[in-house]
């Protein structure tokens, strides 16, 4: 526990946080970046150089690619949003954890048993074979206790708040934590064989199993990559900025419209599949609505530094947070767009999807957390500053090039790859095998995998800063030069 | 509150919220976001009357022009159909000889040979027919069942080994695991096998063993006979391997290979066109 000072109007309330839970989610969410990111680049490797799979059946492909996407979606990605969310609604309703530290420490051990539990089950082959939703039924179970302890804390903490207003951060935080509670639970419904054994069976069958599975797979992304992160890019960039949020009435309309319309938006993983036309309609009408109410977090996100753009120039945490939200914008046109039939019909099943993805995952998510996480850690280690400035601007720049390797490579290979499926020559027969667009693919490949180096590299760099900074040290270096009248770079406020 | 609060740096309105020092500028939604999700939603209403949309309990609203993408694809399909029917029909009642013989056929049986054996037959045998161990090369004049086009075309039909009545089937004794030889005679008979692949005579003794045993599917020369799918063991190709230890390896308990019977997999006239293909590859008789 730490003391800390809420300050409304004039009157100072002093509130004990739980800061020691965010100090444990925050390493959480570090560590099991880290993990996540490097499973990545192995895996990508293994695709440009397949002998890299070592023939083991634990490193292999199949088995690996769960430990990547669960390591960077729920174990780096949750450790961030937990840490985040719990931080922020301490503060934004000045008042403690509801069920105090035993229930927060229940929801940070269950979380990483549950992570590892995962992990150890997919390396060791234990599946239910849906994608981001791979763990059997026990880990599923598990998850489920905790997300409801999770939920508990949250709310209850509203609940118990004196604030009269509920601040919008904690809106998206409480849909995300609602939303992936019924979709985890519907979707992973299923029946064990035996109850000492791993294996069970998924209620849905047939075309219903793929219609719930998108229905889950896609509101992961929508409300655990999306409005999640949304509540961390609406408490850190006007706090990183010292700027109010641009503006509330768009606040309220961008939240409910896109809480109405991501729910729906799933059938258009399955354009031209067994999937009803109807529905297929519906997902793909859904998807292009809901064009605008992303973008409506986007316009929010940068308009805050409206009367602060110098701020850009100095503060590179800024500078995550702000190509956060341009990554973000540009993944939330990119996806309406490839969820119009005409276009998916082209995009679906290539690496088009891959760069679509990883877009959202390294250019948004991952960057808002890094710039939520610059920003936390000499609040929560009671530092002055961070360790060095600088090299969060090299961390900036190595990141945002990897990324830009990545997904211009997968853009390239994708559209290659869907262009190369539905070539025919001049006497009506296909112009390539599907070797041969695998070949074709390979630059691609490694081209990828250097931009999944880079990131790695970066990564790398923020830990060493962050280890630094929980110390104590302050690097000597030149500081940013500062524009007149503004905060000092990376004090926050 | 009574009074609005105006933030200092734009000049806007504030909402008068605050938490944990932020406060909310209450600017109005920008007009072009307002603008452009009505046109998004119009457009959307538009395409669900327009396309196959709303469900009710046992059916859909079916859209202005009845679109399905069934439909869509049956229809594309039928039309490819209807663009080939004239080659068909001349695949169909040519014999995979006279595709050979009509230039016309030819070709368009090497484009369609080609998409083919790249998709089906390359896993195993390699782009080109490279082949591989265990994985024969089709670029050689090396052929288990013959050579020629005909043979070829049977081969690819019926598989080795595979599901069809007549498959081309063989199998070699497990000379050293069923104790018909024993480890010395396997090392000769090696040797011998080795010795007629080298070109010269061989050892007299093992020669017998040879006659004996052997001779039957491989031929008094060792070249090998087409009819029981004995390979030709004077060629240098070594199918399962080169050296002795390999020979004797095979002959000590054999591998054999399987392929696929492509009767049922394929249609008649893409067996035709991938036959011709492959005959093409190098090593057609």
């Amino acid at each position: 526990m730490s003391e800390a000072t809420a300050t409304v109007g004039a009157v100072p309330t002093p509130v004990a946080y739980d800061e020691d839970i965010v100090k444990k989610l925050f390493i959480a969410t570090v560590f099991w970046g880290v993990i996540g990111f490097v499973a990545g680049l192995y895996i990508a490797l293994q695709l440009a150089f397949p002998v890299l799979n070592l023939g083991l059946e634990w490193t292999t492909f199949g088995r690996l690619r769960p430990v990547h996407t669960s390591g960077v979606v729920f174990a780096f990605g949750g450790n961030a949003l937990i840490a985040t969310s719990l931080y922020v609604v301490q503060r934004t309703c000045r008042a403690t954890l509801f069920g105090g530290r035993a229930l927060a420490g229940f929801v940070f051990w269950g979380y990483q048993a549950v992570i590892v539990l995962a992990a150890l089950g997919y390396v060791l082959g234990i599946t239910q074979g849906k994608e981001y939703a791979e763990p059997e039924w026990y880990v599923d179970i598990l998850l489920t206790v905790v997300w409801v302890a999770y939920l508990v804390v949250f709310a209850g903490t509203l609940f118990k708040r004196k604030e009269p207003h509920i601040y919008v951060a904690n809106w998206f935080f409480l849909a995300f934590i609602l939303t992936v509670a019924m979709l985890h639970v519907v979707n992973a419904l299923a029946v064990p064989v035996s109850l000492t054994g791993a294996k069970s069976y998924v209620v849905w069958a047939g075309v219903q199993d793929a219609l719930t599975q998108w229905w889950y797979g896609h509101n992961a992304v929508g409300f655990f990559l999306t409005a999640g992160f949304l509540g961390i890019m609406y408490y850190f960039i006007p706090k990183q900025a010292n700027r109010p949020i641009y503006s509330y009435r768009l606040s309220i309309v961008h939240f409910w419209s896109l809480i109405f319309l991501y729910i729906w938006a799933g059938p258009h993983h399955l354009h031209y599949t067994a999937l009803p036309d109807w529905a297929q309609t519906l997902g793909m009408v859904f998807s292009v609505v809901l064009w605008m109410p992303s973008w409506g977090g986007m316009v929010n996100g940068i308009m805050t530094l409206s009367g602060a753009w110098d701020k850009l120039r100095t503060d590179p945490v800024l500078r995550f947070l702000i190509t956060s939200m341009a990554f973000y914008g540009m993944s939330t046109f990119e996806g309406p767009a490839m969820s119009i039939k005409a276009v998916n019909s082209l995009s679906h099943y290539t690496d088009w999807t891959i760069g679509h993805v990883h877009s959202g995952a390294l250019g948004w998510v991952a960057f808002v957390s890094f710039g939520a996480l610059y920003n936390l850690a000499p609040k929560l280690w009671k530092r002055e500053r961070l360790y060095s400035m600088r090299l969060v601007t090299y961390h900036f720049w190595t990141a945002t090039i990897g990324i830009v390797l990545y997904i211009t490579s997968m853009w390239i290979s994708g559209i290659m790859q869907g262009l190369m499926w539905r070539a025919y020559d001049s006497l009506g027969f296909l112009q390539y095998s599907f070797i041969e667009t695998v070949e074709a693919m390979h630059p691609y490949y490694v081209i990828r995998s250097l931009g999944g180096v880079l990131f790695v590299v970066g990564s790398l760099i923020m830990v060493y800063n962050l280890w630094k900074t929980a110390r104590g040290e302050i690097r000597s270096e030149d500081v940013y030069e500062e524009a007149p009248g503004t905060a000092p770079a990376g004090a926050g406020s | 509150m009574a009074t609005v609060e105006r933030d200092p740096l734009t000049g806007t309105e504030t909402t008068g919220h605050e938490w944990d020092g932020i406060k909310e500028l209450n600017s109005p939604i920008p007009r072009w976001w307002v603008f452009t999700l009505w046109v998004c939603i119009v457009w959307g209403i538009g395409y669900v009357i327009v396309y196959p949309a709303w469900p009710s309990l046992s059916d859909y609203t079916r859209g202005f022009f009845g679109y399905s993408s069934r439909a869509e694809l049956a229809s594309e399909l039928a039309q490819v159909k209807a663009s080939r029917a004239g080659w068909l029909k001349r695949f169909e009642e040519a014999s995979v000889v006279d595709v050979a013989k009509d230039n016309e056929l030819l070709n368009y049986a090497m484009a369609g040979g080609r998409v083919i054996f790249a998709d089906n037959c390359a896993p195993c045998h390699g782009s080109g027919g490279a082949g591989a161990k265990g994985y024969p090369v089709l670029a050689d004049d090396d052929w288990l069942w013959g050579g020629t086009l005909e043979q070829v075309h049977e081969t690819i039909r019926v598989g080795v080994r595979g599901t069809h009545d007549d498959t081309r089937d063989s199998s070699m004794p497990k000379f050293g695991v069923d104790e018909a030889l024993d480890k010395a005679q396997i090392a000769a008979v090696a040797d011998y096998v080795l010795a007629l692949a080298g070109g010269s005579a061989g050892d007299a003794a093992a020669k017998e063993i040879y006659v004996e045993q052997c001779e039957g599917c491989h031929g008094e020369d060792g070249k090998g006979l087409h009819e029981s799918g004995g390979p030709n063991l004077t060629d240098g190709i070594w199918l399962y391997g080169e050296g002795r230890d390999a020979v004797m390896a095979q002959i000590n308990n054999p591998k054999h290979g399987v392929m696929p019977t492509w009767e049922g997999r394929l249609d008649g006239v893409s067996i035709k066109q991938v036959a011709i293909y492959v005959h093409s590859l190098g090593g057609g008789q």
